[in-house]
């Protein structure tokens, strides 16, 4: 069995999206991957020591026992996002001479290979280590790693069994909110619990059998539902959500460009990758409490406008950098179709803009930490609004990449070019080089003043900027077609 | 109608068509046959300017296709399915082409309520997103989409192709109607000799990317290409 799957599986690495990316994004990857690694091993080694200094008189081994039931709730979580059973490979063998309990075994037996299964590990690890140089006895902190293993195998299983089920999410959301919460306020005494469980399989080497035996007993819940619905009509069937439509009629105000934002209402609605854009703008709000709470940056005003760039910002960057690429799929029939081009950029400026306001409106709250927040803020979304947005439409007309709106959100990179990185100079760096300068030459008032009134000047000019750009849209209109005609992955 | 000139297409040193002179007029039902490789969806795509001819130039009703976009308000077209928005239904879809070619709701729904037979319940009032249709459903939503807004010019690629029998058979009736009045002229692809001498007026033969026969369809035709086909003239004409 191996002997056939084994050279299937390198293939399918060797020739997988991310070898046949270009360098520079290749690169990157590797470096965010190297990166997260590192940061993890750093974690791993430094636990001991951290929790010796912030807690003196604690036994670390034992201070981490009492966590570590919050850390299998939230991977749990996280993979229940994230990681899926990958039984669509095993589509090709069905009508090869492959058993179908060899198929189930090896669906599942590559899932315990899967790199979420890694993580927990990459910190747990080291952290062995240090417990072994500090003379702790080695079959001790064998059996607790290897314990450890046998849980994340068995969060592993367990996550594939409760991805059937929406609710699973919401009482797995629940049983971490409450026992946080009965912890915190003394209730129930969970971080003991944890402890005395997680702790038992250090003092007593041989109960780490028992996730072991659980993550087993998953494996063969498992297969058993697998093996059952190796069927094109069940298991292996795509999953079609049926369509919800509405009208969408408020957008008629808009007039000519109403059926175009409709369009796009529909595009960030109704796929993956786009939705959870809408969400990770609406989160990083929250992105500037790192730098408005803490002291270092009390007086650098370049952050703060770095800031307020990026939270009114964060969806024109995140959607804008890839128009038109999100209307890959049926470029050539938008080119085809009686669409005046300026309309269907108008229609795309418009969406921006509104972003940009509500992002500014739910930044508000900043006032908290003085009016300063609310000016840059301010000034901020005016520049987004009259620079910011013709230079994400103009860099559009140079991207060439398709985009499968179908694709998974998750790590998806496609569409992704130099122009990418490009822009974010002239986007970010521009304004907080102005204020900055300002700032320091004149005073803080001044340099609010200028770079909202650089962003109301761009908005005079805003008919010839977009002329401009319709027309770089209509040269590169060819380039385009042929460019989203084909596949990437 | 369509005129074009002295057009050629070449990728990389390699000629993928040539016409020096083919000219449609208004009404007429054209049907475009040849195999894999001949230059049909090539010709279809610069009648769309959606590729930049090498040489040569297109004029649809006056408009030189790649200097102009007037052409547009009158040109409908179904090529592949990437011409549907996947994420859309279908109604969404037809009442999104209709805002586009200047139709409101009504009318759509006026059009879409003739072709209840050709889609046969599948299409309409489904809760699918195009993207969740079968190849055959969406090809029937892409065709009836290029009716709407009453153009002068419809170009349909391989419209028979992933089609069940009785929508083949629906689908030749449309195209007839289509062109009995002469009013609108439809450009059809096909490997399907039978279809195409069945709807069009006309067939020309595309092979490497040159028309090597240019027909008004009489009961004789399709014997003629089938015999055309099969003859292996192909080889002969490289020989020479």
């Amino acid at each position: 069995m191996l002997s056939y799957f084994i050279p299937l599986e390198w293939k399918a690495f060797l020739r997988s999206a991310s070898f046949g990316k270009n360098l520079v994004i290749r690169l990157l990857m590797g470096f965010f991957v190297i990166y997260m690694l590192a940061s993890l091993l750093m974690l791993g080694v430094g636990m001991y020591f951290i929790i010796q200094k912030a807690f003196p008189g604690v036994e670390p081994l034992q201070f981490l026992n009492g966590y570590l039931v919050y850390w299998v709730l939230f991977e749990l979580l996280m993979r229940y996002f994230m990681q899926k059973l990958p039984v669509m490979n095993i589509k090709p063998f069905l009508t090869l001479p492959v058993s179908k309990n060899k198929m189930a075994h090896y669906v599942l037996a590559k899932s315990s290979f899967s790199y979420f299964n890694f993580i927990g590990l990459f910190a747990f690890l080291p952290f062995a280590v240090v417990l072994l140089a500090k003379g702790y006895s080695a079959l001790n902190v064998l059996a607790w790693l290897s314990a450890l293993v046998g849980v994340t195998l068995l969060i592993n299983y367990l996550n594939f069994i409760v991805n059937k089920s929406d609710r699973a999410f919401i009482i797995i959301a629940m049983s971490i909110a409450s026992i946080a919460g009965l912890d915190h306020f003394g209730i129930l005494p969970i971080a003991e619990c944890s402890r005395a469980i997680f702790h038992s399989l250090y003092t007593k080497p041989w109960l780490a059998i028992v996730p072991w035996l659980l993550a087993a007993g998953t494996y063969c819940l498992n297969f058993n539902f697998l093996r059952g619905n190796i069927f094109l009509d069940a298991g292996l069937k795509k999953k079609t959500k049926s369509a919800e439509t509405s009208e969408l009629g408020w957008t008629r105000r808009f007039g000519d460009m109403a059926p175009f934002l409709q369009m796009d209402l529909r595009l960030i609605w109704r796929n993956k990758r786009t939705k959870t854009q809408v969400f990770v703008s609406l989160a990083m709000v929250l992105y500037g409490l790192i730098f408005y709470t803490s002291a270092v940056y009390e007086e650098m005003f370049a952050m703060k406008v770095f800031v307020g760039i990026f939270i009114t910002g964060i969806f024109l960057a995140n959607f804008g950098q890839f128009i038109p690429a999100w209307d890959s799929e049926y470029y050539s029939m938008l080119m085809a179709q009686n669409i005046p081009l300026r309309q269907y950029l108008e229609s795309k400026y418009l969406l921006i803009a509104i972003s940009i306001a509500f992002m500014f409106v739910i930044s508000i709250p900043y006032v908290y930490f003085g009016w300063h927040a609310l000016w840059i803020n301010l000034s901020t979304a005016v520049y987004n609004l009259g620079v910011n947005i013709p230079l994400i439409l103009f860099f559009g007309g140079f991207n060439k990449k398709r985009i499968d709106l179908t694709k998974s959100p998750l790590g998806n990179m496609q569409g992704t070019s130099a122009v990418q990185f490009l822009v974010i100079i002239p986007l970010l760096g521009a304004p907080m080089i102005i204020f900055s300068l300002v700032n320091f030459l004149v005073s803080f008032n001044a340099a609010a003043i200028v770079l909202s009134t650089i962003g109301i000047l761009a908005l005079f000019f805003r008919n010839f900027f977009m002329e401009k750009i319709t027309q770089l849209y209509r040269s590169k209109k060819y380039g385009m077609i042929a460019g989203f005609k084909q596949a990437n992955n | 109608m369509i005129q074009i000139k002295n057009l050629s297409k070449v990728y990389a040193k390699q000629k993928v068509l040539d016409v020096a002179h083919l000219e449609i007029p208004s009404g007429q039902s054209f049907g475009l046959v040849g195999n894999n490789g001949a230059g049909k969806t090539t010709l279809f795509s610069l009648l769309l300017d959606l590729i930049r001819p090498t040489t040569g130039s297109i004029s649809n009703n006056d408009e030189v296709v790649n200097k102009s976009e007037a052409w547009k308000s009158f040109t409908s077209s179904f090529i592949d399915e990437s011409f549907l928005i996947g994420y859309l239904t279908p109604e969404e879809y037809f009442y999104f082409i209709g805002e586009l070619r200047g139709e409101n709701k009504a009318d759509v729904d006026a059009l879409l309520a003739q072709y209840e037979d050709f889609f046969h319940g599948e299409i309409l009032g489904q809760k699918k997103y195009l993207r969740d249709l079968s190849k055959g459903n969406q090809k029937k939503a892409g065709i009836v989409a290029s009716f709407i807004g009453k153009p002068k010019v419809v170009i349909l690629d391989e419209p028979f192709a992933n089609l069940d029998p009785t929508t083949q058979i629906r689908l030749k009736q449309i195209i007839k109607k289509l062109a009995e009045d002469h009013e609108t002229t439809v450009l059809v692809s096909s490997h399907d000799l039978m279809h195409v001498t069945d709807v069009c007026e006309r067939i020309v033969v595309l092979n490497k990317g040159e028309v090597v026969r240019d027909i008004q369809t009489t009961p004789e035709t399709l014997r003629e290409l089938e015999s055309f086909f099969s003859r292996g003239e192909f080889v002969l004409e490289k020989l020479q």
